[in-house]
């Protein structure tokens, strides 16, 4: 059972979502989140949503897994509404006691929900549609040019990239350990929370020195392979741009632009800011 | 021909108040030679095998891996790329969450140009067999198929020397049984010289040589053969010997006239039979077997 768990959310397939170079799928992310805090007009927000919704079409994703992602938010946003809501001077609605609620403030209120919605949703397409290896040799290549300012791009992908070879292995080995402990009457799962903190210590103790070891003995294969950094380092895995990246990346950067602008066209026409 | 490797009189400690953990080594191994290390555990086996691809270097004497002495800095990778280290557990010398990828690892650090990568690593897994996984993550591989990716890794460098240090250990007998045929493969048939250090008697029978360590230093050396017919002196050295060895032995013992040094298990049920049947033994083909 254990082995078979995956790190990241990432939802194999073969899409143009899946197969647009990660590089340009980060930017593309980035540039999405910038533009969901420029267009904050009705109209920007719906081409947003009418992109991601396009977006998860084209990667056949279905929608109850934005769900997943979304559903453990659901506090923050609900927190995010309730502050517009409440706290938004303006034109009064309701007012009762204390509490006076706005046009404005039911405006933003849902204005700042969707946006919240969209960030979530938008970058949660990123990690479905690339696999977090792939991510971490993207993010590599689009750090690499910082490496000239000593910025340490290759060994924070080196350190990304164990860790994610590591952790199956150190779960199945916790699991393994827990086993051993319960066969020698420890209790794990019973008892109050400082109780079972205290239980875990014969778990993580043995946990913490196998890693080390294997931390030492892995560092020592590593050189036997002629490991010394990133200098001068080829990668079997590359990255091309294909002609449907750069039509896709256009696409969306067009629809950008106009997500950028529709705030001045719906000024105009309803001279409400 | 330059010996593949070389040490002469070689001594390390781990530290200064340590005990020398190897201690006045001297060995010759030619290229294409099979050699098997035995010794008890905490005898200096891995601390010896570590000076073979510089890993570390000894305080005293010298260690040449073709020639090239491994104290000089410049020619690291030229060293470490010729003889290709395989340890104990595989989980741990693993390093890419792909099997292609690790397989590619050395080639990366040695700034191999892709295509020529895609090559040699296509080759590498073919011959230890797990072109099939080739896709496939390796922490949902078995013991064995994790130690034949990292053995792929290492002859992905094109190395002339493979370096086992106890790369059976954690095996299945299959498994085990696997990498063997493997490396001996390897052996015969890319001219791969083998230093195989291990435990196990039976591994140990296969080499052309076998060198027993004790306390930092080579005990004695010689054929599978020779070895195994020391009985008393590899039980003294808390070793064990080839079961076939063993019950040859037993039976001297007991009065039967069997010949020295049998110690493969084929050759001492051949022996047995002839004895037995007084008529010499079908080949296992002519058998029907
Ligand atoms: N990193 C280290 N630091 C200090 N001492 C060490 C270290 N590694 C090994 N030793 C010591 O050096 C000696 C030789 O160890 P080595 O690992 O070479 O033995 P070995 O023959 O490989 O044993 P095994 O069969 O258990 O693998 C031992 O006494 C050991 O305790
Ligand atoms: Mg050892």
């Amino acid at each position: 059972m254990l082995r078979d768990i995956t790190i990241g959310q990432h939802f194999p397939g073969n899409s143009a979502l899946h197969k647009l170079d990660p590089r340009l799928k980060i930017m593309l992310t980035i540039a999405y989140i910038v533009m969901l805090f420029v267009g904050t007009n009705p109209f920007g927000l719906l081409l947003s949503i009418v992109f991601l919704f396009v977006g998860y079409m084209v990667a056949k994703i279905p929608g109850r897994m934005v769900w997943r992602s979304i559903k453990p938010l659901l506090p923050v946003l609900a927190f995010t509404a309730i502050l517009n809501l409440f706290f938004m001077a303006g034109t009064p609605v309701f007012q009762w006691w204390v509490i006076t609620i706005t046009w404005q403030g039911i405006y933003y209120a849902i204005i700042m929900a969707v946006r919240i919605v969209c960030l979530i949703a938008g970058t949660s397409l990123l990690t479905y549609t690339t696999s977090p290896i792939v991510l971490t040799d993207a993010i590599e290549r689009l750090l690499s040019p910082l490496a000239k300012l000593h910025f340490p791009a290759h060994e924070l992908a080196m350190m990304m990239t164990i860790a994610l070879r590591f952790i199956p292995t150190l779960i199945e080995e916790t699991d393994k350990i827990m086993s051993a402990q319960k066969a020698r009457g420890a209790e794990l799962d019973t008892g109050n929370i400082m109780q079972r903190i205290k239980a875990l210590i014969p778990v993580l103790i043995p946990l913490f020195l196998s890693a080390f070891r294997r931390a030492d003995e892995l560092a020592m294969a590593m050189e036997c392979r002629c490991y010394h950094g990133g200098e001068g380092r080829t990668r079997l895995r590359q990255l091309h741009i294909t002609k449907q990246d750069i039509a896709i990346t256009l696409g969306c950067v067009l629809l950008f632009v106009a997500v950028g602008f529709s705030g001045v066209l719906y000024t105009r026409l309803t001279g409400f800011a | 021909m330059p010996d593949m490797i070389k040490t002469e009189d070689i001594a390390f400690r781990y530290d200064e108040d340590h005990p020398y953990a190897v201690d006045g080594v001297s060995l010759a191994v030619q290229k294409g030679e099979f050699v098997a290390i035995l010794g008890a555990n905490g005898c200096g086996k891995s601390t010896l095998a570590k000076h073979f691809n510089a890993i570390l270097v000894p305080e005293r004497g010298t260690v040449w891996v073709e020639n090239i002495k491994t104290t000089e800095e410049e020619r690291l990778y030229d060293i470490r790329q010729k003889v290709g280290m395989v340890f104990q557990n595989p989980d741990n010398q693993i390093v890419a969450t792909v099997v292609e990828e690790d397989v590619a690892f050395a080639l990366e650090n040695l700034g191999v140009p892709p295509d020529e990568m895609r090559q040699r690593i296509d080759v590498a897994m073919e011959e230890a067999g797990i072109l099939k996984y080739r896709h496939r993550q390796p922490h949902k591989l078995s013991g064995g198929q994790k130690q034949r990716v990292a053995i792929a890794g290492v002859l992905a460098m094109n190395p002339d020397c493979l370096v086992l240090d106890e790369a059976t250990a954690m095996l299945d007998p299959r498994g085990r049984d696997k990498i063997m045929r493997t490396v001996k493969r390897l052996n015969k048939e890319r001219g791969i010289t083998v230093l195989h250090i291990t435990h196990y008697m039976e591994e140990a029978a296969m080499a052309d040589r076998v060198l027993v360590m004790e306390n930092g230093k080579i005990a004695f050396s010689g054929t599978p053969k020779q070895v195994f017919s020391q009985v008393e002196e590899m039980r003294a050295l808390h070793l064990d010997i080839p079961q076939a060895a063993e019950l040859c032995e037993k039976l001297t013992a007991a009065g039967f006239n069997m010949p020295r040094g049998v110690i493969t298990a084929e050759e001492c049920a051949r022996l047995l039979y002839e004895k037995l049947t007084g008529q010499a033994a079908l080949a296992p083909k002519e058998a029907g077997l």
